[in-house]
């Protein structure tokens, strides 16, 4: 297939970040190859977008540091880049208005370069704290996707796509939306567990065509709590994240019992949004 | 007082290319040994395999030596040893373990000479030469022919061995399944990696040769190194 006929994607990847680990890295990765391997797309971006603060997990530092270790760890790529919109709002934002955001921001971009050849890989190029804060855009119906404009799927492990499955985690239109209007790519290493939970779930299975499964063959196991866990207990986390992140951490002592401690007790934003009154 | 043994870390293998899980092993021994309290790593050794080896796809060892001191450019206490790869021929592993103790043990200060009061290094101030490797290695022991006997029992009686676990190996029953390793237990160190992180170099080697990412598997300036020099290529033997 012609470079031209090829669906433009941009990969978007939300999560705590908490600390950002070389799996989330592998991830981008894996789905870059993946998707370029297919023939039908060509992945021209990458983001990392942390959450903000009022998420209120557990254990969740402050997003500033959050956001200058994905930076370190995004120093050397030459097409991941970091997103502060996110992590900048003062309320928590569900996944797929932050979706929603960068699609609509690649529409608009578009737009202002109607003559321009698409350049998304800026190397060098890294946008400030500073620059990221802008207002909500007004909601725009999905079909209306600009022909030539990039589309923005959803990069995930197999843990967020089984956490459709958590009860008020998630929105049912929130999950038909990401599902049915953008896509998800799901990094796993048990395919079959992956596969029954799209099975078994109805709007999933809808949009099946729409999720791509992007089996991991190396077990990589480098989640963020165990690197956490790691730091408690004065064990080495070198080689787990990048040489830049593991020296910020140790620099700025980020990870101990008491960062552990924060927001305990506390309810998780989403869950107490979708079980306190407001349903839209 | 309470005073711990100093250790030097020797790993062995073909490194071919190093790892990031190779890095990891180093990291998860030191700490294992620190954390029993009677130890202090002093420093940890990489000494890839001599060419004449002759392990399938087994790149020219100047390429693994350099792509080993890539890796180790930012480690304070890490180095590469290039003894065994520029041997005339395939050494065995406890050779190797022979070479570098009697290499640590010149390098202590020397003891006074008779007619001075100075009193030679208390024993416990000698370091002790371990070798590092993964369960996997502690598994082919078991291998027949693959080790003599009397090295196993030279390794762990005289030199000591420090294994990481890994996942799909039950470490602690390759030791009840062999008397030698029983017998020495006492000097075979059992690490658990606590995340598990199985990049396989065999791996590595694949997605380079069918052009898939290797960032974040292995340091970055490996990677650009083995693009400069067009490594692991399909079509390289």
């Amino acid at each position: 297939m012609e470079n031209s006929e090829k669906t433009e994607v941009v990969l978007l990847a939300c999560g705590s970040f908490n600390p950002i680990t070389n799996m989330h890295l592998r991830l981008f990765e894996l789905a870059k190859d993946y998707m370029n391997g297919t023939g039908k797309y060509k992945v021209v971006k990458g983001i990392i977008s942390p959450v903000g603060d009022a998420y209120k997990k557990k254990g969740l530092i402050p997003a500033h540091h959050r956001v200058i270790m994905a930076e370190l760890a995004t120093k050397n790529s030459k097409w991941v880049q970091v997103d502060t919109w996110e992590s900048l709002q003062n309320e928590w934002i569900e996944t797929a208005k932050v979706l929603r955001h960068h699609q609509e921001k690649l529409e608009a971009d578009r737009q202002d370069n109607q003559q321009d050849l698409p350049t998304q890989e800026k190397p060098g190029r890294k946008r400030k704290w500073t620059e990221q804060e802008q207002d909500f855009s007004p909601k725009k119906p999905l079909e209306l996707k600009t022909k030539g404009v990039p589309e923005v799927k959803l990069l995930c492990g197999a843990d967020l796509l089984e956490s459709f499955g958590i009860p008020n985690l998630w929105k049912s239109e929130d999950i038909a939306q990401i599902v049915g209007g953008y896509g998800l790519i799901c990094i796993t290493r048990a395919g079959n567990d992956a596969q029954k939970f799209i099975y078994e779930s109805d709007v999933l299975w809808k949009h099946r065509s729409n999720i791509h499964l992007v089996n991991e063959w190396i077990t990589n196991d480098i989640s963020s709590t165990k690197i956490r866990r790691a730091l408690r207990r004065g064990q080495s986390i070198r080689y787990l994240v990048p040489d830049l992140v593991y020296e910020y951490i140790e620099k700025h002592n980020l990870y101990n019992s008491e960062s552990e401690d924060r927001n305990s007790g506390v309810v998780l934003a989403p869950l107490l949004k979708n079980t306190t009154g407001a349903q839209s | 007082m309470n005073s711990r043994i100093p250790v030097v870390l020797l790993a062995c293998g073909s490194f071919n290319p190093i790892t990031n899980m190779h890095l990891r092993l180093f990291e998860v021994a030191r700490d294992h040994l620190h954390q029993t309290g009677n130890y202090q790593v002093i420093e940890g050794i990489i000494s890839p395999v001599n060419d004449n080896y002759k392990k399938k796809d087994l790149v020219a060892a100047q390429h693994r030596v350099a792509m080993a001191q890539l890796a180790l450019q930012t480690s304070d206490w890490i180095r590469v040893d290039p003894w065994e790869s520029e041997q005339a021929q395939w050494m065995e592993t406890v050779q190797v373990l022979r070479h570098h103790h009697s290499e640590l043990l010149r390098s202590l200060p020397q003891t006074e000479g008779p007619g001075h009061k100075a009193a030679s290094p208390a024993p416990a101030a000698v370091p002790e030469l371990k070798l590092l490797c993964g369960a996997d290695v502690l598994k082919t022991f078991q291998t027949p022919n693959l080790w003599k006997d009397a090295h196993i029992q030279e390794i762990v009686e005289k030199f000591g061995l420090v294994c990481v676990g890994r996942a799909g190996h039950d470490h602690k029953g390759y030791i009840s399944e062999s008397p030698i390793l029983q017998r020495y237990q006492h000097n075979i160190h059992l690490a658990r990696e606590p995340v598990q992180n199985e990049i396989s170099a065999t791996y590595v080697r694949w997605a380079l040769g069918h052009g898939r990412s290797v960032k974040y598997l292995l340091p970055d300036a490996v990677i650009t190194y083995i693009r400069d020099h067009k490594l692991y290529n399909k079509s390289s033997p």
